[in-house]
């Protein structure tokens, strides 16, 4: 696996930043790491890319502990930091070639060119960083995290303060590189879990509460399906709570019901039948799980 | 190391700093050499520099902290000190790199200078009648001088992350390691029985020596241990961030 953090704890002056916290990212994953402000997703980050030591625990990118082993787990992690530090005068080839000549990348022109297409950066790649809009600046700081084409990106926040499309852009990136890399990305936007990782960790106050795929977690956490259904006509409540399974009934518009069942069971065949059975024409029919939101929000209450 | 120096090299020719500081340093050598009637060689009739490696250190004890100020100092306040140090070198190389690049411009505004040497020579009577070998001490002792005020001041850029505290906080300690401690020799406490070795913990006492024309090794290791001791502390701050 490329990253196993095991028993990570860190502690500030008195407050448990980290505490006891346990997960592993592997190759070909893009991992979200949730939680609210403050509940410590910057201090791990900060942690498995070797800027802050951990107080307890243990970190390893591709074996190489963090602590013991720091030059070598460095070689590994490419780190786009929260609020995308950057050396506003410097010119966007400019800052790609120092980052080269540090990582000392083989063939720098070569790479630099491929990252710079890679990352939509073409038409500003002679523009000074300080001149860039954000959207263009984040690009600018996943170019660096990728130019030695790292085994492990550790991202925080990568898509704060973007616009829409941007932030469709930067997710569609990050999510062709959670192909062939181990991606970790830090977020406070729920939809944005949803939309790009595979798995997500929620982390609230140090603590991890929650390690799981996205459909997993959706579906352990609220244990609920909602089915909303609309006919064309008349129907009683009575009749439809005698529909298998289904737990709950809420009258949510003129003809317009919604149905609670346990989100092990697919009742949507059993409305369907019901329909026919009664005669009534079905205008809609659709299910949803809870989502990442009620999840989150149950979770981190 | 090297990817930093030369990065900072651009950042100084990039921008106007490096120009400012070599204009800066040459014009107020150049009146003081030729201009200024208290020192210049023309009106007190010596073929010497003495007006040059007499004044050239007050004008680095301000000019270099400038140089040095936005180092560590600029790097904290952006943020890029976190790429900086999560990348895969040490905290050495960084601070090595960052030393070199300040010690190289300080460089480039002293080498100009060696056309005063030239010209002092030329009008000497007879022609060449000046102390070479003083000079070419006084050039060793004022690079060695700028070597020990660069790593002062990259070391007061590390410790904070405003730049003009580290200006301020380099430019008392260049004035503190260098002409403080020739004063405080002549306190009573010291007076006539350990002045000279508190004499001899500052820099113009070394400066002094070495512009004689005899480098003594004494000297010589009197400035790598200061620039050593300056650059350690520096990569120590660095790692402020893992005492906690």
């Amino acid at each position: 696996m490329s990253v196993k953090v095991s028993n990570l704890i860190k502690i500030f002056e008195t407050q448990h930043a980290v505490d006891d916290v346990s997960f592993e990212a592997h190759k070909g994953e893009v991992l979200g790491f949730l939680g609210p402000n403050g509940a410590g997703k910057t201090t791990t980050m900060k942690i498995i890319t070797g800027y802050l030591p951990q107080t307890g625990g243990k970190v390893e990118v591709c074996g190489y502990d963090v602590s013991e082993n720091s030059m070598e787990s460095r070689r590994r992690v490419g780190y786009l930091p929260e609020h995308n530090p950057l050396y506003r005068d410097m010119y966007v080839r400019e800052y790609l070639t120092f980052t080269a000549g540090v990582h000392k990348v083989p063939n720098a022109a070569r790479r630099i060119d491929e990252m710079v297409e890679r990352t939509g950066l073409s038409s500003h790649r002679h523009k000074q960083i300080g001149e860039l809009s954000k959207g263009y600046r984040q690009r600018v700081g996943l170019a660096q995290a990728m130019l030695h084409d790292p085994e492990v990106l550790i991202l925080d926040e990568p898509t704060s303060g973007l616009d829409p499309n941007q932030i469709i852009e930067i997710r569609q990136l990050i999510k062709d590189l959670g192909r062939e890399k181990t991606v970790i990305l830090s977020t406070h936007i729920l939809g944005e879990v949803e939309a790009v990782c595979d798995r997500a960790i929620i982390i609230n106050k140090g603590k991890l509460v929650a390690n799981a795929p996205i459909q997993e977690l959706k579906q352990q956490f609220s244990g609920q399906s909602i089915v909303t259904v609309e006919f064309a006509g008349k129907t009683d409540e009575k009749l439809l709570k005698k529909i298998k399974n289904v737990q709950s009934v809420k009258s949510v518009g003129p003809n317009t019901w919604q149905l609670t069942a346990s989100a092990a069971h697919d009742i949507r065949a059993d409305v369907f039948a019901f329909a026919v059975d009664q005669k009534l024409t079905l205008l809609e029919l659709h299910k949803e799980l809870f989502s990442v939101e009620d999840v989150f929000q149950q979770l981190t209450k | 190391m090297f990817a930093i120096y030369f990065k900072e090299i651009n950042t100084f020719f990039a921008s106007l700093i490096g120009y400012i500081v070599i204009g800066t340093f040459l014009v107020l050598m150049g009146l003081v050499m030729w201009v200024f009637p208290e020192y210049s060689v023309l009106d007190n009739n010596y073929a010497n520099m003495d007006a040059l490696f007499g004044i050239a250190p007050m004008v680095f004890l301000f000019l270099i902290p400038a140089v040095t100020m936005r180092t560590f100092a600029e790097e904290k306040q952006s943020g890029t000190i976190e790429l900086l140090v999560t990348r895969p070198i040490s905290d050495w190389q960084i601070v090595g790199g960052k030393f070199l690049a300040c010690l190289t411009l300080v460089l480039f505004s002293l080498l100009p200078t060696v056309l005063y040497y030239i010209t002092v020579y030329q009008l000497g009577a007879p022609r060449g009648n000046l102390d070479s070998g003083g000079i070419m001490g006084s050039y060793i002792g004022l690079f060695a001088l700028a070597g020990a005020f660069v790593a002062i001041g990259v070391f007061a850029s590390s410790l904070t992350n405003n730049q003009i505290v580290a200006f301020v906080l380099a430019t008392f300690l260049c004035f503190m390691s260098y002409m403080a401690f020739d004063s405080l020799s002549r306190l009573p406490v010291f007076f006539g029985k350990t002045d000279d070795i508190v004499q001899s913990i500052g820099i113009a006492y070394h400066y002094d020596s070495i512009s004689r024309g005899v480098v003594d090794s004494r000297d010589a290791v009197y400035f790598l241990s200061v620039i050593v001791l300056f650059l350690a502390a520096t990569v120590l701050s660095l790692g402020r961030r893992k005492w906690a």
